[in-house]
């Protein structure tokens, strides 16, 4: 593999730039070739080998980021960590960053938000910039309220965007009776509110009458969102936690969760740690069908890899050691269905009829097969966590049927499955809602790598024989223009103090400001 | 059982012990995440003088073997970013991440205390995942566990959505 160092060497990539016509395909080539074309090649694994040795093209590489959650935030970290001089500016449209570690990382796992930390370093690069309080991007939706800004009024600015705005909705059941009946929501509504997220502060949360919720799902939301229920209160106290949230918990009168999945024990894509912490919840009863558990462990056999093996394990360890009649329970239902929801006359929800599956198929690709069985199971509340959605913004390609921006490796594509030049796409809109941090920042970094490689070896991007891009310089004057003020990471940063102070007041890491107006007066 | 970092604050000793237990050392350690003064300390730690540390080979990911002297105590995590090898360490050694993974040789992974439940609820996460696989925040260098070879799993790997392959480069 030709070394990208000998590629560049001596030959200003400007002038080769305007051969560039063809996809990329991996090559080799003897120097007798290399005149004053170049042959595009991806070069993503190199340039890893050739970190201070990136040679890039004489002016520097601007690039938008529409997105300051994990997904935008690694990939401007990788960027600017192999091409010096480029310049980056990350919208948001929210005035405070970093996504779904403010706003999806639960209240008691404050380790996992130490990446933080990582955020704010790359914030202090004096080539980047964070321009909060700014949408990009008006959604499809019908209905949905104009963007700050749209794609095109970045366009003639920057040589690339990078698309890491994530994923906003979430998938619906599509039963009776769920967007109808008071006490069916998300769970990703309901993590948003008391995560303190701005958009989901109307939501109406009464658990005083509440017995027993269903959590319909059984991913590390849905643990969430059964362990916030659960946990008690003076541990949640100490959190950051929305003193709103606080307030309800003081009346809740929960004590069960059914955690609800429509296949078995071997499917769940809850991990080790979260269901540890259910395990270990105090005055709790832990339930779930031993029989069926043995059975499917016996039948995956020695396919069982250790994860999922360890995971099992643990199950087994939980269904032993459970204290029986704790006032609290929570339980694992596993092959069941919503098939719909029922409430009184007052709308609100009575119960939830579950359709019985079972299981076919091989081991590690089951699928759940509906037996035409059916039970019901009362509750007060009900939960849909069945996963995230995207959602796409006016001027890019989106695939409403994966729910994602459509693309190879980070590298936009449009329906016809031809590369869209300039246009990069990283995190859950990238791949989907799944995954940790850690799976976001691999993927962050696949992605700006990808981009990395393409800048320098000259590839097709935004208005590629334009002059140099200004960059953020003409958007900030446009939006000044319109009277919209933006958010810099100095005054996050006096935001976040303030949320510091006002938390410490109460014992808890921070007291999160609810509403946007009260984030800018902090700023102003 | 952890000692953590030399010039760290001290809460991180309590990091084991708050996956234990919910009693008022939570509390400490979320203040500790929080401060604003710096937590994460680049190379704070003075490099051995050459010939007097304990040798560590690192194996990056594209083959090439680098060998470093550690100190005694230093984790392999910090170890990998005071020597500048691209090992990721994103929730700041507290047990909330698999990004420092390291594969090690059997002699000095046999050599090592059992990870504890925690250690291997992050492992489980791990990209490539081996029999011989430790999160380097985890692995305090000591002088028997001179000439340990770490290998550095690639920090990307290609992800498709659907199982989906790219029809070119």
């Amino acid at each position: 593999m030709i070394r990208l160092s000998l590629l560049a060497r001596g030959q200003p990539l400007g002038q080769a730039r305007c051969s560039i016509a063809t996809p990329s395909t991996h090559r080799t080539f003897t120097p007798s070739l290399f005149n004053n074309s170049i042959r595009s090649f991806s070069t993503a694994w190199a340039l890893r080998n050739e970190a201070t040795e990136a040679t890039t093209p004489t002016k520097p590489f601007k690039l938008a980021v529409i997105g300051s959650g994990p997904g935008g935030f690694y990939a401007a970290h990788r960027i600017l960590k192999h091409v010096p001089q480029s310049s980056i500016d990350m919208f948001e449209a929210l005035p405070v960053p970093h996504g779904l570690v403010r706003f999806g990382v639960a209240p008691d796992h404050p380790e996992v938000k130490n990446v933080m930390n990582t955020f704010d370093e790359v914030a202090e690069n004096p080539n980047f910039t964070f321009i909060g309080n700014t949408s990009v991007g008006t959604y499809v939706t019908p209905g949905s309220e104009k963007a700050d800004l749209e794609i095109s009024d970045l366009r003639p600015h920057y040589d690339a965007i990078l698309l890491a705005y994530g994923a906003h909705e979430d998938r619906l059941l599509g039963v009776s009776n769920e967007q109808t009946l008071k006490g069916v929501m998300a769970a990703r509504s309901f993590v948003g509110f008391y995560n303190g997220l701005p958009s989901e502060q109307g939501l109406e949360v009464d658990l005083s009458k509440a017995d027993t919720a269903v959590v319909i799902g059984q991913g590390n939301v849905a643990l969430d969102v059964a362990r916030i229920l659960l946990t008690p209160l003076d541990e949640l106290k100490k959190t950051d936690l929305t003193e709103r949230m606080i307030k309800i918990l003081e009346k809740s009168r929960v004590k069960h969760v059914h955690v609800v999945g429509r296949r078995g024990p071997l499917e769940v894509a809850f991990t080790a740690k979260e269901l540890r912490e259910m395990l270990q919840l105090p005055d709790t009863t832990f339930h779930m069908d031993q029989g069926l558990l043995a059975s499917e462990m016996e039948r995956a056999g020695k396919t069982l890899e250790r994860p999922r093996k360890r995971l099992m394990g643990l199950l087994e360890k939980g269904i032993k050691e459970s204290k029986p009649d704790q006032p609290k329970s929570w339980s694992l239902h596993f092959l069941r269905s919503p098939l719909g929801f029922s409430g009184d006359s007052n709308n609100q929800l009575k119960a939830i009829e579950l359709g019985i599956n079972r299981l076919e198929g091989e081991n590690s690709n089951r699928k759940a097969v509906a037996t035409g069985e059916k039970e019901t199971l009362a509750c007060d509340f009900a939960f849909r966590s069945i996963g995230y959605k995207s959602v796409g913004i006016q001027g890019i390609p989106f695939d409403e049927r994966k729910g994602v921006v459509p693309n190879m490796d980070g590298k936009v594509m449009d329906a016809e499955q031809n590369i869209v030049p300039g246009f990069y796409a990283s995190g859950w809109l990238k791949r989907g809602p799944i995954g940790v941090i850690a799976t976001t920042m691999a993927d962050a970094y696949q992605t700006a790598d990808t981009i990395i490689a393409d800048w320098t070896s000259g590839r097709s991007m935004l208005n590629n024989d334009a002059p140099s891009k200004e960059g953020g310089k003409p958007v900030l004057d446009l939006l000044k223009s319109k009277g919209h003020k933006t958010v810099s990471y100095k005054d996050w940063k006096k935001i976040e103090q303030k949320e510091f102070e006002l938390g410490a007041k109460v014992g808890k890491p921070r007291e999160k400001f609810l509403t946007v107006e009260e984030m800018l007066k902090v700023v102003d | 059982m952890q000692t953590g970092r030399i010039g760290s604050l001290a809460s991180w000793n309590n990091i084991n012990i708050k996956m234990n237990n919910n009693d008022n050392n939570s509390l400490l350690i979320q203040q500790a995440a929080f401060s604003t003064g710096a937590v994460w300390q680049h190379g704070s730690m003075p490099r051995p003088a050459p010939g007097t540390g304990i040798k560590v080979n690192f194996v990056r990911p594209d083959g090439e073997t680098v060998t470093v002297e550690a100190n005694e105590g230093e984790s392999l995590l910090d170890l990998a970013r005071a020597t500048d090898m691209d090992v990721e360490g994103a929730c700041e050694a507290s047990l909330a991440c698999s990004t420092c993974h390291l594969i090690l040789d059997e002699a000095s992974f046999d050599k090592l205390e059992e990870p504890t439940d925690e250690e291997n609820d992050m492992l489980d996460l791990a990209f490539g995942l081996t029999d011989t696989s430790r999160l380097g925040c985890q692995v305090l260098m000591t002088k028997d566990l001179e000439g340990l070879t770490a290998k550095i799993p690639s920090a990307t790997r290609n992800m498709y959505v659907d199982g989906a392959k790219p029809k070119h480069h």
